[in-house]
């Protein structure tokens, strides 16, 4: 089962032919993940080690059936990116730009409503089903397949908890990055509630990070219909209240926003919290016993 | 990025709101000719800093005529101020903004941002504006009013919720009407993350005037707002920071001596923050990105070294975009050229970290490696606090 991503998922590249598409794509083709086409405007026809190239989504997917992208088109065009493919109605889109105007999402938002496609990300590493598909940048050979579910706002802090939980001999159901950004597809609810239907998940990692409420509100939805068990992190209890501009953000945000603020939601709901970045799959292993 | 006032007022003059007739100077001579000009009665001088909490802080100022406005430039020009905003070591004003002064009847608050739960350009408004808004919103959250408007902007009934909370009907509910449409635009069209009018102004005169502005621009849009791009003050940015710009990588200085290079805004501050548990201090926040080659690592060196109070160096890697082995040549390139002379940690982990770990171990540097966050973090506070 798993969620999200599996060993069936077919999936497009959008931006094929660009440095990180290129190179990311040969590292989750050699992992297993079915690589089955590649988008690259002007280049149809052609192909990149051996993976069809075509200059729409729509076509690649008329010929290849594929019905996952991931996009690695650079940020003045992630979003026109993120829009066709989920017009070429795939079941998932994971975008792994960093650095979208946060205007443009807004106009992805509103693109996406009353279609199906689940976006993931932007500026997030990507979803990886251990022993079955990467989808995403991160490193493959600290995963281990098993039954543990991550989700995460952050990229390399991810691969520390994943490679903790690994060593600790616990291996992932699904590692889910939902990215950085302050809008974004998939929130931390959606996941949880994935990972809490999931026949194959038997506990969850949820690493936040300060600012937004996103964590806090994710924290409410545990409390009141997560049935098993989750351990959280955040990231940033050390770092100073930053110089900011204006007094909009903190009443938008009222108490919520700050590392205690989160850390205390997530207590009060039931989440076995860490302060320790380095313990964050011990506390999982004691979770389990 | 943040625009100051005067750059501010400018911008939203021209589309169309009620902003006072003002002047940028960098002498008191050039306040004392600007009040000349405007021959007005009562001017306000107004310090340009990036900062709010100005106006307790001394930064503005009434004046009455043009020799009291060049005496008062001649103090506040050059001045350290110190507001909740600026942090200790406070700003050195550079210039001011001469306004002409209005009648005040009463004074509201105005902004929009992008709310994060709500994914909606979201206008937050209270009849009590002025320098307590904080306050009001924390102790009287019902005074506070906020509308998440569709991707199709203000429409006339939430104007209407609006003119309401303000206590304003006819002409002067029309005209408010149009201040929120005009943001609005200025929003959507500038890629503003921020627009903040505190206080918006009812005069005696029963006109609506944006006493302050404060604009931020999203950072990710600057590529195509070419014009905005250009008003960046540089002298508002720690040089440091500037630098870090530069080689894509982002900085934060602080007050410890625990100077860190971490790949990943997360994971940099997860390296903070056990540095802390461990009873360590740190110097900074370093995240030399997902994408960071050899050259940007000896750079993020050259940046953590040209700070004095670093007295040790913990390097957190998890290698997944960013190879290992490429990090430990820009270590070892960067330790051996700028000679470090502090302690030096370094925890490898991920992608390549076997030929990362055996780069550093023939380099004949004195390089104390770490397998763990935790091991890291206690041999640095260990190095240091020796």
């Amino acid at each position: 089962m798993s969620i999200l991503v599996d060993k069936n998922s077919k999936v497009i590249t959008q931006g094929i032919t660009g440095k990180s598409g290129s190179f990311h794509t040969k590292l989750c083709k050699e992992y297993g993940t079915q690589m089955i086409a590649g988008v690259s405007p002007g280049k149809a026809g052609g192909d990149f080690e051996g993976i069809p190239l075509f200059n729409t989504v729509a076509e690649a997917k008329r010929a290849t059936g594929g019905n996952v992208s991931i996009i690695y088109v650079p940020p003045p065009f992630a979003a026109d990116a993120i829009m066709e493919a989920v017009d070429a109605d795939l079941d998932l889109v994971i975008c792994i730009t960093e650095g979208i105007p946060v205007l443009d999402m807004l106009k992805v938002q509103q693109f996406m409503r009353g279609r199906r496609t689940r976006l993931i990300g932007p500026n997030c590493p990507g979803v990886i089903t251990p022993g079955e598909a990467k989808i995403g940048i991160m490193p493959g050979a600290i995963h281990q397949k098993g039954r543990i579910g991550v989700v995460s706002r952050s990229g390399t802090l991810t691969y520390e908890a994943v490679f903790q939980l690994t060593m600790l001999g616990l291996g992932q159901s699904t590692c889910v990055g939902i990215g950085g950004d302050p809008l974004n597809g998939t929130n931390f609810i959606d996941v949880l509630e994935l990972f809490n239907k999931d026949p194959e998940t038997d506990a969850v990692v949820m690493i936040g990070e300060i600012g937004g409420s996103a964590e806090e509100e994710a924290a409410a939805w545990v409390k009141a219909n997560m049935k098993k068990p989750v351990v959280g992190f955040i990231a940033g209890a050390s770092a100073p209240a930053g110089r900011r501009m204006g007094h909009a953000g903190a009443i938008i945000s009222g108490s919520s926003g700050g590392a205690e603020s989160k850390f205390e939601a997530m207590a009060s709901a039931g989440i076995r919290i860490t302060r320790s970045p380095a313990e964050i799959g011990s506390a999982l292993k004691a979770c389990l016993t | 990025m943040n625009l100051h006032e005067y750059q501010a007022k400018e911008l939203l003059k021209k589309y169309n709101l009620p902003v006072i007739d003002g002047r940028l100077c960098y002498t008191p001579a050039e306040v004392e000719a600007a009040y000349d000009f405007f021959q007005t009665p009562l001017c306000v001088l107004k310090a340009q800093v990036h900062a709010g909490g100005r106006g307790k802080a001394g930064g503005i100022k009434l004046v009455k005529s043009p020799v009291e406005a060049r005496t008062v430039a001649e103090q506040m020009i050059g001045m350290k101020l110190i507001t909740p905003q600026t942090g200790s070591a406070g700003k050195i004003v550079k210039k001011v903004y001469l306004t002409k002064a209005c009648d005040i009847d009463r004074e509201f608050y105005l902004s929009l941002l992008v709310d994060r739960s709500k994914r909606a350009i979201t206008l937050i408004a209270s009849a009590e504006g002025g320098v307590d808004i904080e306050e009001t919103a924390a102790k009287h959250p019902e005074k506070i009013v906020k509308l998440a408007f569709s991707s199709l902007g203000p429409q006339g009934f939430e104007v209407a919720k609006l003119a309401a909370l303000f206590g304003v009907s006819g002409e002067l509910a029309k005209k408010l009407g149009e201040i929120v449409i005009n943001l609005y635009k200025a929003f959507t069209q500038r890629d503003f993350s921020l627009i903040e009018i505190n206080p918006l102004v009812l005069t005696k005169s029963e006109e609506w005037v944006l006493l302050d502005a404060k604009c931020s621009v999203d950072e990710n849009a600057l590529y195509r707002q070419m014009e905005l791009k250009g008003m960046a003050d540089y002298d508002e940015i720690d040089p440091k920071d500037l630098k870090a710009g530069k080689f894509g990588l982002s900085y934060i200085a602080l007050e410890g001596n625990i100077g860190c290079l971490v790949n990943g805004a997360g994971l940099a501050m997860a390296t903070m923050d056990i540095i802390k548990l461990n009873g360590g201090n740190p110097a900074n926040f370093l995240d030399v990105g997902g994408g960071a080659s050899k050259e940007t690592v000896v750079e993020a060196f050259k940046i953590l070294l040209s700070d004095s109070q670093v007295r040790g160096i913990l390097v957190n890697i998890f290698g997944g975009i960013m190879r290992c082995d490429l990090i430990a040549s820009g270590i070892v390139e960067a330790a051996s050229e700028l000679g470090v002379k502090v302690p030096l940690v370094v925890r490898l982990q991920g992608t390549n970290v076997q030929q990362g770990r055996e780069i550093l171990s023939k380099s004949n540097l004195r390089i104390v490696p770490a397998d763990t966050m935790d091991e890291a973090a206690k041999k640095i506070v260990a190095a240091v606090g020796r």
